[in-house]
């Protein structure tokens, strides 16, 4: 009864798979070579991605002046960006991390894709709190080291060396956490390899796994720990995201509920991305039997979730602005719904309050287009949730005199897609190096939820054998060997006694 | 069948006389004029405020006489409150487990179904409160006086949320609105006994996640009009989703705690220590996001510091010391290291303990939300506020265990009945 599971729930991997085939299938894309249409998106992500790296390279050397950042409006689409990486990134750490602790067992086909794409995403969050200093040169001065100006010291009050230290502690935790759980995966890679370059390179990345059972045992602790500490990990760093504005008094920014609602917008946002990539991934690399239709549904429903909560999280705001009568407040909501960037705001409120009520129809939210077609909607409407939150409350404050409108220039634009095709390159090497399916977890589930299984226990039961005794041998006759070995020996022992 | 055993009854019956005795007490003891006042504050102050102006003194003390009244008020509105979220709490943790088609607790679901029982008595009992409060029997909340509305211009602003009618109406909505699901929700769930039929479950299922989406919406506005409101200048968006994490964490451990106490009678034999485990890892998970909520509340607005949002710390934090820093220790640190060790997690007497734990710190949690606005420095724990909590406790046991007797502790036919009875974590 150990691998008991209700009948009522949908199998996770289907087809009539056996171990070696999910070892096969996994490991498919890495051994193969890539096609056609792969060096195709790869050499237009690299052309984005360097080509946002010249635009990094001139806002360095000529100034931030190259941005339209303006007197008045200090931060724009590069926080706007970065918020929206860092919470993009924040879906991988909740497959793998959350999802763990709630015992999901349909993470397991998710959660490795997911993370890679949590370290991919903060590594372009990552760029955007330097290269939006202006003298970025100086950047280590945000550490606590120890100098030669009399210990000349940070100031530990600042939600952005918060950042610095959450944004860090995330990308490493996230990455040790991610390694850890490839190591039974770059093993199995590992053992299959045939040439001696690649066999080389997977043995130094599993670090001599083995898989003894006491591995196993740790490395399930381990598992457990670093869920148990990534959660509020999560948690921490997009709240503390949130504090940059939170702590503010500027009306539209100081409010109570960012810490909560920036959260649950990064899961939104995360669970979308993923959406949008393994919709894709499943295709390409024909997984279709273990991100099933019944992952994206699930996915969906996250969403959809995650949606309501950051609605029922807008709806607050305005009436709170409304009950608090500070008129700064009302002031603030009503220029977003009705000022200048009014389309930023209605883009904002359509994509991530209206669209994510779809998936309450259950054909839609298992419609593989339709959810395609949502995650990039939610992922389009949350970029502008940041882009409102921070250009619309500075851009028209306190004093009317300071008034002032944002564009952004090429610049702006360019390092953003730059970005998108970093993230791109960097994902696309994975998908070709990586086993892209935590291997060994789904073969944890397999008896329990694959449908080749489940099939096994509808038709015979619970307690049904979830192995194949192998054929019986027809034993050999004995007596007859032995009387045969005896009357051998009787005849060899009549035969020496007669001598 | 679960029967109660003739001591619990008695032991709630006598909670329940002793703490109506106690409340009865508070109301008979509140000073009945302003002279009476000056006289309790001239024997508590016997140094006196000699140099200041008579006028003041005056002022001070019809201060005080309102607060003093308030107070029994205010203890029963408490415990009264308290107790009926903890109910609503326990609903949406069903709910939760229904729409989640979680495999460990369905074995645990009579239990939360007996808690959620009280949410029909003890919405009644807060609703009579809010119109005996609308009827101007007490001054809980300021905003029901015409005469302060209209001397106050912020107030004044508020009424087209803030009016009596409209209040009254939004909380009938949500007290009738949670009992028509739980009724539901439990009428579907005593059907399915009969025999098992796919449509009841789903409709169980569909019911739960309707009521989660009334639920966010309601709570919200039944934390800005039931608690905020008391503190009528003041706001803070975070606020609905604060009071939840409290009800809801206190919801998961009167779960516990009954079904320690079920278990430990030798009913839910089925229950094994993998169950208690999962329960306290809940108790565990919801005191740290409360604490991170409470948290982000406290530091957001200390750190901002803008006077019109500031000046609600300020108050609790000079008149409520050790109950507003208290409930940090009780509700997150002393349950946090109790409770992050795997072993514990698993022994009853330390889920038991950490329950009490919580249970104490939360209803502290709704005490220094609700009496800085009604009775301000005039707070003390004597026996209307102990005895309210007696009463109502009192009243909640009883209704919760007679509950449990009406129908089998263990549901049968659902369909993940049977991975919550081989659940091993």
């Amino acid at each position: 009864m150990s691998h008991y599971e209700a009948p009522i729930r949908k199998p996770l991997v289907t087809g009539d798979k056996s171990y070696h085939d999910i070892t096969v299938e996994i490991a498919r894309p890495v051994e193969g070579k890539a096609n056609k249409s792969w060096w195709i998106v790869f050499s237009i992500a690299l052309i984005a991605f360097l080509w946002g790296l010249g635009c990094i390279v001139y806002t360095v050397s000529t100034g931030i002046g190259t941005w339209g950042l303006n007197k008045t409006i200090g931060w724009a689409w590069d926080i706007t960006n970065f918020v929206w990486w860092v919470g993009i990134g924040h879906a991988g750490t909740l497959i793998s991390a959350v999802l763990l602790l709630f015992r999901q067992k349909w993470r397991m086909a998710i959660n490795r894709s997911a993370e890679a794409m949590t370290i991919f995403s903060v590594v372009q969050a990552g760029l955007f709190p330097i290269i939006h200093m202006g003298r970025p040169w100086l950047a280590y001065w945000v550490l606590p080291i120890p100098n030669q100006y009399g210990s000349l010291w940070v100031n530990f009050n600042s939600p952005l060396l918060w950042d610095v230290f959450a944004i860090s502690t995330y990308l490493s935790v996230s990455l040790v956490f991610w390694w850890t759980g490839l190591l039974p995966d770059f093993a199995m890679l590992r053992d299959r390899a045939v040439k001696p370059f690649q066999k080389h390179i997977y043995g130094i990345l599993s670090f001599g796994w083995s898989g003894r059972v006491k591995d196993w045992q740790r490395f399930e602790e381990v598992s457990l720990v670093l869920a148990g500490l990534a959660t509020p990990l999560v948690l921490s760093v997009h709240t503390i995201v949130s504090f940059d504005f939170a702590t503010s008094v500027i009306p539209g920014w100081h409010t109570t509920i960012f810490p909560p609602y920036f959260v649950a917008g990064a899961i939104f946002s995360g669970f979308a991305m993923v959406n949008t990539l393994l919709i894709i991934m499943r295709k390409v690399v024909s997984l279709e039997d273990y991100i099933t239709v019944q992952h994206i549904e699930l996915m969906n429903i996250v969403i959809m979730i995650t949606g309501s909560i950051v609605g029922v999280a807008y709806i607050t705001e305005l009436f709170m602005a409304w009950y608090s009568g500070v008129e700064y407040e009302q002031y603030a909501f009503l220029n977003r719904a009705t000022g200048p960037y009014w389309w930023a705001y209605w883009a904002m409120m359509t994509c991530n309050v209206f669209s994510p009520q779809f998936m309450w129809f259950p054909k839609l939210r298992r419609s593989i287009m339709f959810s395609f077609f949502i995650s990039i909607v939610v992922n389009i409407g949350m970029w502008f949730e940041r882009f409102v939150i921070i250009v619309t409350s500075l851009h028209r404050d306190y004093m009317p005199s300071a008034w002032t409108m944002f564009s952004p220039t090429f610049v702006d634009i360019g390092i953003y897609i730059g970005t998108i095709g970093f993230f791109f390159v960097l994902f696309l090497l994975y998908a070709r190096t990586f086993p892209v399916i935590a291997q060994a977890e789904v073969k944890s589930i397999m008896k329990s939820s694959g449908e080749k299984y489940k099939k096994i226990r509808e038709e015979k039961g619970d307690d049904a054998n979830l192995y194949e005794m192998p054929e019986p041998k027809t034993l050999p006759d004995f007596k007859k060997l032995i009387a045969e070995a005896n009357s051998k020996n009787d005849s060899s022992d009549a035969n020496s006694k007669s001598e | 069948m679960y029967t109660i055993s003739k001591n619990l009854k008695l032991t709630a019956i006598i909670l329940m006389v002793v703490g109506a005795i106690g409340l009865i007490y508070g109301f008979i003891n509140v000073p009945s004029s302003v002279e009476e006042v000056h006289e309790i504050l001239a024997s508590s102050d016997a140094h006196g405020h000699a140099d200041e102006a008579h006028a003041h003194d005056d002022e001070h003390a019809e201060h005080v006489f309102h607060q003093l009244q308030n107070k029994p008020w205010a203890s029963i509105y408490t415990a009264a409150l308290f107790f009926f979220l903890i109910a609503a709490g326990a609903l949406a943790f069903y709910a939760i487990q229904n729409a989640a088609q979680a495999g460990w607790s369905p074995i645990l679901f009579r239990v939360m179904e007996g808690i959620s029982a009280y949410i029909f008595p003890g919405g009644v009992i807060v609703f009579v409160l809010l119109v005996l409060s609308s009827l101007h029997l007490n001054h809980l909340f300021i905003w029901m006086d015409a005469d302060v509305v209209a001397h106050d211009e912020i107030i004044a602003n508020k009424t087209g949320y803030l009016n009596i009618p409209f209040f009254l109406i939004r909380a009938a909505i949500y007290i009738v609105g949670w009992a028509f699901f739980y009724s539901r929700l439990r009428k579907n769930s005593i059907k399915l006994d009969e025999g098992f039929d796919p449509a009841l479950f789903k409709k169980n299922f569909k019911l739960s996640a309707g009521f989660l989406v009334f639920f966010i919406v309601t709570e919200s506005m039944l934390s800005w009009d039931f608690i905020m409101s008391i503190d009528t200048h003041w706001f803070s968006t975070l606020f609905g989703w604060f009071v939840f994490a409290s009800m809801f964490v206190s919801g998961i451990t009167v779960i516990a705690l009954v079904t320690l106490y079920l278990k430990s009678k030798g009913y839910l034999e089925q229950v094994n220590n993998s169950h208690i485990h999962d329960l306290a890892k809940f108790m565990f998970g919801i005191s740290i996001f409360w604490e991170y909520l409470w948290f982000s509340q406290f530091l957001l607005i200390w750190y901002a510091n803008i006077p019109e949002e500031a000046v609600y710390y300020v108050q609790r934090i000079e008149q409520y010391p050790l109950l507003f820093f208290g409930t940090f220790f009780l509700n997150f640190l002393l349950p946090m290291l109790i409770l992050i060790n795997t072993e514990f997690k698993r022994i009853p007497w330390i889920v038991s303990l950490a329950g009490v734990i919580i249970l104490v710190g939360h209803y502290i949690n709704f005490y220094v939300m609700i009496m800085p606005g009604t009775v301000g420095e005039s707070w003390s724990f004597g026996a209307a506020e102990i005895g309210s909590v007696l009463l109502i406790g009192g009243l909640f046991l009883y209704v919760i265990f007679n509950a449990l007797t009406k129908a089998p502790l263990v549901a049968k036919n659902f369909p993940l009945l049977k991975e919550s009875k081989h659940f091993h974590y």
